[in-house]
């Protein structure tokens, strides 16, 4: 448990950076600190890692007072991933990775092995990229071994300076949605800071959101959009609060599991009845081991005698963990009124509608107190 | 030409003798020299040392710009006031080491200084101590600069050791001087010409070893 007592920061020319913050965070929460560039997130983090000397106020980590502890055996006991990343360009994967286990005298073997498991985690072939420089890597790549890093020697605590800052937004994404599975299973104490609201949303347990130096609300999301506790807080999370709330939500939750399907070698006519006895106008397409391959619509379904003659299998699908923001912008971009949802190995496990969306949305909405 | 070739194939010891000697003064002179600026060059990059970074590097320009016959001139007058060899090998070293001084100083200092500051906070964030920063990040980093440096020196030091030679040091100035006193066109020629082979060879090493300690992961 990290525990914030009072703590300011005023820089030598008067610049009060962080005022008497004062907040808790439990173990294996994730706490956003969230707010407007200037606001002080930033340097309340690096507080805690002491990068920054606080002026007044305490720092409890786990009871101790992180100010009795030695700088150095400090960080290395608090993981820490920035927003440049930073990977020493010298080094090769394995080596950046390794960084605090050879600070913390780790025979090379050990070493090795973490590197490895580290990249399994992160989902990249060890054997591809251990040995790579930094340079041979794309951004998203280097996020992920920036992330690894930061998980080197398993420390209990990680702060994370918009560590998925530096990069495109789908792969944003994607690394948002595998670091919350990674978190699941880590379950790290994590103080994570961003200035973007829909990742504070996504990502946190918590989140403490700031301005000018002062904590203005510490609140779980949901009662940051729904119960703001003041103009600022409603400002901040905006009119569209309800629509940002979707990312409270994932497509496991509102999917329809009870679908019907079509199979490549069925007969047009069979078909078609069947989805005028259900009055759709489109039906997934699988195939005997449940993979989901494609779609047929109503209007296609004149082109041949089976299935596979009109099927149309460039369709865009999602997993159950996708948040319904997310699904519902994949709708919107790629113009399909029903999205597959599909698991790893692309087997059909449920479809999303708008009207799901929409059901969930309005539920949503009546969670917000009257104002 | 070809009375400096005939010379050549008659007294090839006498020209071994002035490469050799040519070569150990400008050799001794690198290592003392490298040692000496890497290690002040780092020293200066240090916390609250600006005015003594600017100072020194200001103070290692102006020794650039001393004639280099001045430079003898004066230490001669020096080394003698201390009790010690006024001519030979003690001062020509210690003026080679001078005029190197000013590469690498400059591109030590410059090279570190220029770290990225997101590779030392990163460092310093997962507990790297001071030393630590220095040798696993901020050296390795900066050696692509310091070893341009030490090339540059090295070619420097290379040329003006041919005027030690007027002060006893031998090496390849001592054909080229004996030359200009007695109008031998022949032996100018092996001075001259020798020195320049000896730098372009001294330097082709160095690209090498450049190379070859590199960090792979810097090389493009």
């Amino acid at each position: 448990m990290i525990k914030l007592d009072n703590l300011t920061k005023i820089y030598a020319d008067g610049t009060e950076a962080v005022r008497e913050v004062s907040f808790e965070i439990e173990k294996g929460e994730l706490c956003v600190l969230l707010g407007p560039s200037g606001c002080g997130k930033t340097t309340t983090m690096k507080m805690i890692n002491r990068l920054i000397p606080a002026t007044r106020g305490e720092i409890y980590i786990d009871g101790v007072r992180n100010t009795d502890l030695d700088e150095d055996q400090l960080r290395r006991n608090i993981g820490y991933a920035i927003q440049e990343i930073g990977l020493f360009p010298h080094m090769t994967v394995g080596e950046n990775i390794g960084t605090v286990p050879v600070l913390k005298g780790w025979p090379k073997d050990k070493r090795s092995k973490r590197a490895k498991e580290l990249l399994e985690l992160l989902r990249m072939d060890p054997d591809d990229f251990i040995d790579r420089y930094p340079r041979e890597l794309s951004g998203g790549q280097r996020q992920r071994v920036g992330v690894a890093r930061a998980l080197g020697a398993d420390p209990p605590i990680l702060l994370m300076d918009e560590p998925f800052g530096a990069i495109d937004p789908i792969t944003r994404v994607e690394l948002q949605n595998e670091f919350l599975k990674i978190q699941q299973e880590i379950q790290k104490t994590i103080i994570f800071v961003t200035h973007d609201i829909y990742e504070a949303i996504k990502m946190g347990d918590k989140i403490a959101l700031m301005k000018e130096g002062r904590l203005v609300q510490y609140a779980p999301p949901a009662d940051l959009l729904y119960r703001p506790k003041n103009e600022f807080v409603a400002g901040f999370v905006g009119a569209d609060r309800a629509l940002k709330g979707l990312q409270l939500i994932r497509t496991k939750e509102v999917m329809r599991r009870d679908f019907i399907t079509a199979k490549p070698d069925e007969k047009v006519e069979a078909v078609r009845e069947r989805m005028e006895q259900e009055g759709v106008d489109q039906l997934p397409v699988v195939d005997n081991e449940g993979m989901f391959i494609g779609w047929v619509f109503a209007s296609d379904l004149d082109k041949g005698e089976a299935i596979k003659d009109s099927l149309s299998t460039s369709a865009v699908t999602a997993t159950r963990n996708e948040v319904l923001n997310e699904a519902l912008s994949l709708m919107l971009t790629s113009g399909s009124k029903v999205l597959a949802i599909v698991d790893r190995d692309n087997r059909l496990e449920g479809m999303l509608s708008y009207e799901a969306i929409q059901g969930a949305l309005m539920e949503a909405a009546q969670k917000e107190e009257p104002r | 030409m070809l009375e400096a070739y005939r010379f050549v194939i008659r007294h090839p010891e006498m020209l071994a003798k002035w490469v050799v000697d040519h070569l150990w003064i400008s050799f001794v002179a690198i290592v003392i020299g490298v040692i000496l600026g890497v290690t002040v060059g780092i020293y200066i990059t240090g916390k609250g040392k600006q005015q003594l970074a600017d100072l020194v590097l200001y103070f290692a320009e102006i020794m650039m710009t001393v004639p280099s016959l001045a430079l003898f001139g004066l230490l001669m007058l020096f080394l003698s006031l201390m009790g010690l060899s006024a001519i030979g090998f003690l001062p020509a070293v210690i003026t080679l080491i001078v005029y190197g001084q000013l590469p690498i100083l400059r591109n030590t200092y410059i090279a570190i200084r220029e770290v990225d500051p997101v590779m030392i906070e990163a460092g310093r964030g997962m507990g790297m101590s001071e030393r630590q920063l220095l040798l696993k990040i901020k050296l390795p980093l900066a050696l692509p600069i310091i070893m341009a440096g030490l090339r540059n020196a090295m070619m420097l030091i290379i040329g003006i050791a041919a005027i030690a030679a007027l002060i006893g040091a031998g090496g390849l100035g001592v054909p080229i001087f004996r030359g200009l006193r007695n109008a031998r066109m022949d032996l100018i020629i092996i001075g001259g010409v020798s020195v320049s082979v000896l730098a372009l060879m001294v330097d082709g090493l160095m690209a090498l070893l450049e190379r070859w300690i590199t960090p792979a992961g810097l090389k493009g």
